[in-house]
């Protein structure tokens, strides 16, 4: 045997189909090839048999005239737009329903969190029973608590409740005054703007004086004052320039202004007190994975139970608690598809239910959908990734 | 590895069994034992199940009529519900053999969804429903009204149309199936309840207090209703089409459950034919030269199914008007038996 490479003994010659890499290699081809082969075979199974029962295939349908109307459109939206035009009603409304529903989670949610280990023991309780009936009943009837059980049992509209401002509230929805804004209305919002970003320079120049000589100036009423005063003198010098368009009783139900429907308030409502009691478990989780030395730790500095949770606890927790949130804004998301249960014209109530059934292309419809599905929870999940980085403690 | 190349081979040969197996619909129903029908969840009159479990309605007892046909057993039939949204698909996927669920004849549907109408049961229209207190004596009045509709159907599309060449506004509240737009409109969510009349009659009785609504007098479209069933399959269509055909002309020449029969010693030669004791019409459909008989034993004629489902007598009170025979200045005709 001859020695080489330094003292190792050289690998022996062997065929090249009996080293193990050109074969794993070989092995992992074929099966790459196999799969591409079942996916392009069922593609064309697929293709050939709705052909063949003369179904209509294709997206040629996007922009044929939709023929339909929806309940509440975020973009301008006839009956003589496109089905293209209704798939965006559609998306927008799931993206309205679902980003609103996780702010307003998300704060519930934190609260009851915390709530649950709050030493007091009626509230503890009460935050307990409250994750325990929202987290144990199934969605469904959460919405038709809400939709039929509370919101159905308004009166008329012959019979509205009305608030002080014109507010009426009734089985059709809230209806309040629309503000109608004047031309001149730009000058108190660019003032606004600019007050805005005065502020923020104020609180960075506050911080730097605050790291150079340990005392922070106090900068809240005088960025209150700018930021609320200044435009409201403009606003006001100019004459105005703001109406409101009030809604008015009609035959059937008040015209005119504004009006937030009961589907949507029931779905925001439906899906905040349901996600939030997941996310007071999150909370409640990743409050407790942190050792209780640091809340001694942080008393025993002066600081109070309120500020050890917020400056010692919670950025501690939030390693926990943000990758949990994560998973708790994809199903709320995906959760938002139960519109059409109670008449929100969601994405999959428009296009993967009205366009779907009028055109009768079960395929293109469900993989658009899904498509969109799947690109909503990347993107949420892309964002709590870089958001999770962001808030991870720098280890020193 | 070989066990995944083995999982593979074997997933694709049976994509390839799926691609062969399309045997003819009246061999597979036979092999079944049983004929598949999607039905209506809930439109009594048309396909309802009552406390029992068993199914009534003019469209249900048209599939019976098609299982009396094949087995001479009209109970030989499963119904599969099915949301207006869902139904096409459940056809045109092989989930049912027949489609008998007030489903409106419509050319888009037939040159893009693969399916084909055998005839029309019902010729129906759309209409409104409205509360009394709101005095309403037209549609034309409904400017500015909140309709409740249920999706997935020609209504949605009709509404649309109606407020469009009456150059009328309105907002519209979409729900998933008929039960849900009903509720809405029940509780108050909705002004009006638009669906075909047929089933706004069936639907006012299932409301908390029907004698508060009224039904208005417009009907805004032309709503055929009838069976259906995939492409491609000309025996199976003809079986579905001639059996509809014979419930009418039982009604046309007089022959009932009850005197049938009698029926069978007439003389009379257009008898004869239509209850196969002369020639082989029920062969010609692969079925036995009784099929008539056993169709007319197992559910009546075509005037038997309607006036015990949907007729004066019944809580629905529908008149026969254009359901009535061509004879009788209606529209229902059938092309002859000969």
């Amino acid at each position: 045997m001859s020695v080489v490479n330094g003292g190792r003994p050289s690998e022996a010659k062997v065929v090249f189909y009996n080293d193990p890499r050109i074969r794993s290699l070989f092995f992992q081809l074929v099966l790459l090839a196999l799969i591409v082969a079942l996916f392009w075979f069922a593609y064309d199974n697929t293709v050939a048999n709705l052909k063949k029962r003369n179904i209509a295939q294709g997206f040629g349908f996007w922009n044929v005239e939709a023929g339909f109307d929806i309940s509440q459109t975020l973009i301008s939206y006839s009956a003589a737009s496109s089905y293209g035009r209704a798939f965006w009603v559609g998306l927008l409304n799931t993206l309205l329903v679902s980003g609103v529903s996780i702010v307003l989670a998300t704060i519930l949610g934190v609260v009851i969190g915390i709530l649950r280990l709050s030493k007091n023991w009626l509230i503890a309780k009460l935050a307990t029973v409250y994750v325990e009936i929202f987290r144990n009943v199934p969605l469904l009837l959460i919405l038709y608590f809400w939709y039929r059980g509370v919101l159905g049992l308004l009166p008329e509209p012959k019979n509205s409740i009305i608030f002080p401002g014109h507010i009426l509230l009734n089985t059709r929805g809230l209806l309040t005054p629309r503000p109608v804004l004047g031309d001149d209305f730009i000058y108190p919002f660019v003032a606004f703007v600019v007050m805005v970003l005065i502020a923020i320079g104020l609180s960075v120049r506050a911080k730097r004086v605050q790291e150079s000589t340990g005392v922070r100036p106090k900068t809240g009423w005088l960025s209150f004052g700018l930021i609320v005063l200044v435009p409201s003198v403009i606003f006001i010098l100019i004459g105005a320039p703001l109406s409101f368009d009030i809604p008015v009783q009609g035959r059937f139900n008040a015209s005119g202004g504004m009006s937030l429907a009961p589907e949507f308030v029931s779905m925001v409502i439906g899906l905040t007190t349901y996600t939030a009691a997941f996310i007071a478990e999150n909370v409640r989780a990743g409050i407790l994975a942190i050792s209780k030395g640091q809340t001694e730790a942080a008393q025993s500095l002066g600081l109070s139970h309120a500020q050890s949770i917020r400056l010692v606890i919670m950025p501690q927790a939030l390693r926990v608690i943000v990758p949990l949130l994560n998973s708790e804004y994809l199903s709320l998301t995906k959760n938002s598809s139960l519109g059409v249960s109670i008449g929100y014209p969601d994405l999959v109530s428009v296009f993967t239910g009205t366009v779907l059934n009028q055109t009768g292309q079960a395929v293109e419809m469900v993989s658009v959908t899904m498509l969109v599905y799947l690109t909503l929870s990347l993107l949420t999940s892309g964002f709590m990734n870089w958001f999770n980085r962001r808030v991870a403690l720098v280890e020193r | 590895m070989k066990k995944i190349i083995a999982a593979a081979v074997v997933a694709a040969a049976s994509f390839g069994l799926v691609t062969a197996a399309s045997a003819g619909t009246l061999d597979n129903v036979k092999a079944k034992g049983q004929v598949v029908c999607g039905a209506n969840p809930g439109t009594a009159g048309f396909g309802v199940p009552d406390q029992k479990g068993n199914w009534t309605g003019l469209d249900v007892d048209y599939c019976r009529a098609i299982a009396a046909a094949i087995f001479n057993d009209p109970t030989k039939v499963k119904f599969v519900p099915l949301s207006s949204k869902d139904r096409f698909t459940a056809l045109a996927s092989g989930e049912v053999d027949v489609l008998i669920r007030n489903s409106t004849w419509t050319m888009s549907r037939e040159t893009t969804l693969g399916v084909i109408w055998a005839g029309v049961n019902f010729f129906d229209g759309q209409g409104f429903m409205v509360n009394k207190k709101l005095n309403v004596k037209s549609a034309k009045e409904l400017a500015g009204a909140t309709i409740c509709v249920q999706q997935g159907t020609t209504t949605e599309l009709n509404l649309a149309d109606f407020f469009r060449s009456n150059k009328m506004e309105y907002k519209v509240v979409t729900l998933g199936t008929s039960e849900e737009a009903l509720k809405a409109f029940d509780t108050g969510r909705c002004d009006a309840y638009t669906t075909d009349r047929s089933g706004l009659a069936a639907d006012r009785l299932s409301m908390s207090k029907p004698d508060d609504n009224v039904i208005l007098p417009e009907i805004i479209s032309k709503e055929p209703l009838g069976p259906l069933v995939r492409q491609g399959d000309d025996q199976w269509l003809n079986l579905v089409k001639w059996v509809h055909f014979a419930l009418l002309t039982a009604e046309e020449d007089g022959i009932t459950s009850k005197n049938v029969d009698e029926k069978l010693k007439s003389d009379d030669p257009e008898i004869k034919r239509v209850l196969g004791t002369e020639g082989k019409f029920g062969e010609s459909l692969g079925l036995s030269n009784a099929w008539v008989v056993q169709i007319i034993k197992g559910v009546g004629n075509y005037e038997e199914i309607f006036e015990r489902n949907v007729g004066p007598n019944t809580p629905i009170q529908l008149a026969r008007a254009s359901n009535a025979l061509w004879s009788k200045g209606g529209l229902q005709y059938a092309p002859p038996i000969r």
